[in-house]
């Protein structure tokens, strides 16, 4: 299984190289993907000194253009696919029909993986995707159990790749619109999720309110640990009791599931967190990368070592992780 | 500008669907969808049954009968179901997914692309509309501006213009989940459930630690607490080119929200204001009401 790694900067990309990381996906500094936070992401002469440097270590790089353009910007996407194939990318991660057709019409050397934004979740829907645009990769979206993504990796037409680690989105990706009710920003066409200029935190006789676009995501005592108010990770009341209604701030680890992912078929694991520092990346490539070799010389003798836990638990969003919806308990 | 009703979005009994439709049956509707697009565990018909409601309902209206399919496929049972759904040989199908629109593809079959389809740019919906794509309804974040730019491009683009369906009355759905987010509430496990969603004829309300409304649980979906009710826009609908408006349905009240529809889209002047959120169609937050975006 190919482990690939998440870069939001040039020093990422380098620490992921440097840990193992076979792949190396990133974004350019605009809104044509959906990790378009200020300061990310890497403009002309970053991404030339990425592809260099990706090229002297023979690794891969893949560039996710993965947002929805509208209409009035739909030259900057163009653009991006161009950017891309100029550069001779290893794939254009991208999700958006008109994005994925003009590539595949304008540049057809070029590899193509479905983006986990395009939210295709069967074999009927990849094969949409494959017979109109020839990808060669589909990355399946969060929401299927380790049974599900069996299924879909014996039926499917084209090789799959699932997340292995990072922050859990807790809805199909591509097909939430909460941050844009909230805020007026959404993932799909703006490439962001309860963006950091709607949040204001300020403390209150109640405690520490994290707010976003003024409304209260969740309020902590002193005692609690206050986490970024993504929405639908705060508390909230629901028939009159205050929890986690969606989700709890936790972090998907499917380490213990590697065996299992790597006998069913799945092509690449991938690492989220472009958003993330380069030291994040570098820890969290290092330890999959271990994994993954462990795996791959001693299948039959695989166990996840405590140390490796330790390592991403201390990563991971309230430091905890869970399964997520490859554990059927957690739906 | 013709009136649709949308499918049922909350799970309601055999007894309270049968006397919803027999109260819309009477309706000036002309699109009726029918069909379960949350959650394939909720049974209160088969495809059978909802196709001999759709036979009833056109009996008595003439009413053009759609069935929408499941928005988040799973199982593989689930997508076994949207294959009988696709090959129902009856009526068109609204396709929630790409994999409905691969299906209706295979089989040269005219299409409906739902609000869950993400078409947001001309060059989209010009792939889909070369496939058969004969009615978009654009996803409900989509604003006035962007949908006439959309089809502004689709023209440059040389394509016949599809239908156009705007999502104007009822609790938007905004979100999908393997999560059935109802059951959690009850604590309750999701191979568990017990059907609870039943219970919520109009979804369980979710609100912020300060009371304020934020969204409706509705099982594996997440919709808006607040209604959208895009009534007081409707000189602006016309505009941008809709030709059918959608009325979503609520366990109360929609026989007042179709006839008020109704008579706004015979030449009656349409309200300065109307309780319910607009911010989407106005190019802001969905959560913003008619006086905030400045209507009133």
């Amino acid at each position: 299984m190919q482990l690939v790694c998440p870069a939001g900067n040039l020093p990422a990309l380098k620490a992921a190289v440097r840990q193992g990381a076979d792949a190396v996906y990133v974004g350019f500094r605009d809104d044509t993907n959906a990790r378009h936070f200020a300061g990310l992401n890497m403009d002309d002469k970053q991404f030339d000194a990425a592809v260099a440097h990706i090229r002297q270590h023979q690794r891969k790089l893949y560039v996710a253009v993965n947002t929805y353009p509208q209409p009035k910007i739909w030259s900057r996407w163009q653009r991006a696919v161009d950017r891309a194939a100029d550069h001779g990318v290893d794939a254009l991660i991208a999700g958006d029909p008109g994005v994925l057709g003009y590539a595949a019409a304008h540049h057809p050397q070029m590899a193509l993986h479905l983006s986990v934004q395009g939210s295709a979740t069967h074999a009927a829907a990849l094969k949409f995707y494959v017979e109109r645009y020839g990808i060669r990769r589909a990355v399946l979206p969060r929401v299927l159990s380790l049974a599900q993504v069996k299924q879909v990796a014996a039926s499917s037409v084209v090789p799959i790749e699932v997340f292995g680690f990072g922050s859990l989105c807790i809805m199909a990706e591509g097909r939430c619109h909460l941050s844009s009710y909230i805020t007026g920003e959404s993932p799909n066409l703006c490439g962001v999720c309860s963006p950091a200029k709607a949040v204001r935190w300020s403390d209150d006789a109640d405690g520490l309110s994290a707010r976003l676009s003024e409304v209260l995501i969740d309020r902590y005592t002193p005692e609690e640990p206050a986490g970024y108010p993504t929405l639908c990770k705060g508390r909230f009341l629901v028939g009159g009791k205050r929890f986690h209604a969606l989700e709890e701030p936790t972090s998907l680890d499917t380490l213990d599931l590697l065996p299992e992912l790597s006998a069913i078929g799945v092509e690449a694991v991938k690492i989220e967190g472009r958003q993330r520092s380069p030291a994040y990346v570098e820890q969290v490539t290092r330890v999959w990368r271990a994994a993954l070799d462990a795996h791959r010389s001693a299948p039959a003798n695989f166990v996840v070592k405590d140390q490796w836990r330790q390592v991403l638990a201390g990563l991971s969003e309230g430091s905890q992780t869970t399964l997520g919806a490859y554990h059927r308990a957690w739906q | 500008m013709k009136l649709s009703l949308g499918p049922v979005l909350f799970y309601w009994d055999k007894e309270h669907l049968g006397r919803f439709y027999s109260d819309m049956a009477g309706l000036p509707l002309d699109v009726i969808y029918l069909g379960e697009t949350v959650c394939s565990k909720r049974r209160a018909f088969s495809l059978d049954q909802w196709l001999g409601l759709g036979r009833e309902l056109q009996s008595c209206s003439s009413a053009q009968i759609v069935l929408s399919s499941l928005t988040l496929i799973e199982a593989a049972s689930e997508l076994s179901s949207l294959r009988r759904l696709c090959d129902n040989g009856e009526v068109l199908v609204e396709a929630n997914d790409m994999g409905a629109v691969q299906l209706l593809i295979e089989r040269k079959l005219p299409f409906v692309g739902g609000p869950a389809l993400n078409l947001y740019n001309g060059h989209a919906l010009a792939q889909l509309l070369d496939a058969g794509m004969q009615r978009w309804v654009p996803p409900v974040e989509c604003s006035q501006s962007l949908i006439a730019d959309v089809l502004e491009q689709v023209r440059e683009l040389g394509r016949p213009l599809p239908e156009v369906e705007i999502f104007a009355y009822g609790h938007l759905p905004l979100a999908y989940s393997a999560r059935c987010f109802t059951a959690r509430a009850e604590n309750r496990p999701k191979d568990d459930c017990q059907f609870c969603c039943i219970n919520y004829p109009d979804g369980m309300a979710l609100t912020s630690q300060e009371g304020q409304p934020l969204f409706t649980l509705n099982g594996i979906q997440t919709m808006s607490a607040d209604v959208t009710n895009l009534l007081a826009d409707y000189p602006g609908l016309v505009a941008c080119g809709a030709d059918l408006l959608r009325l979503s349905p609520r366990a109360e009240g929609m026989v007042g929200v179709v006839q008020a529809f109704d008579q706004v889209r015979q030449g009656a002047m349409p309200p300065l204001c109307v309780d319910g959120c607009n911010g989407y169609w106005h190019g802001q937050a969905g959560m913003l009401r008619v006086e905030e975006v400045g209507l009133c």
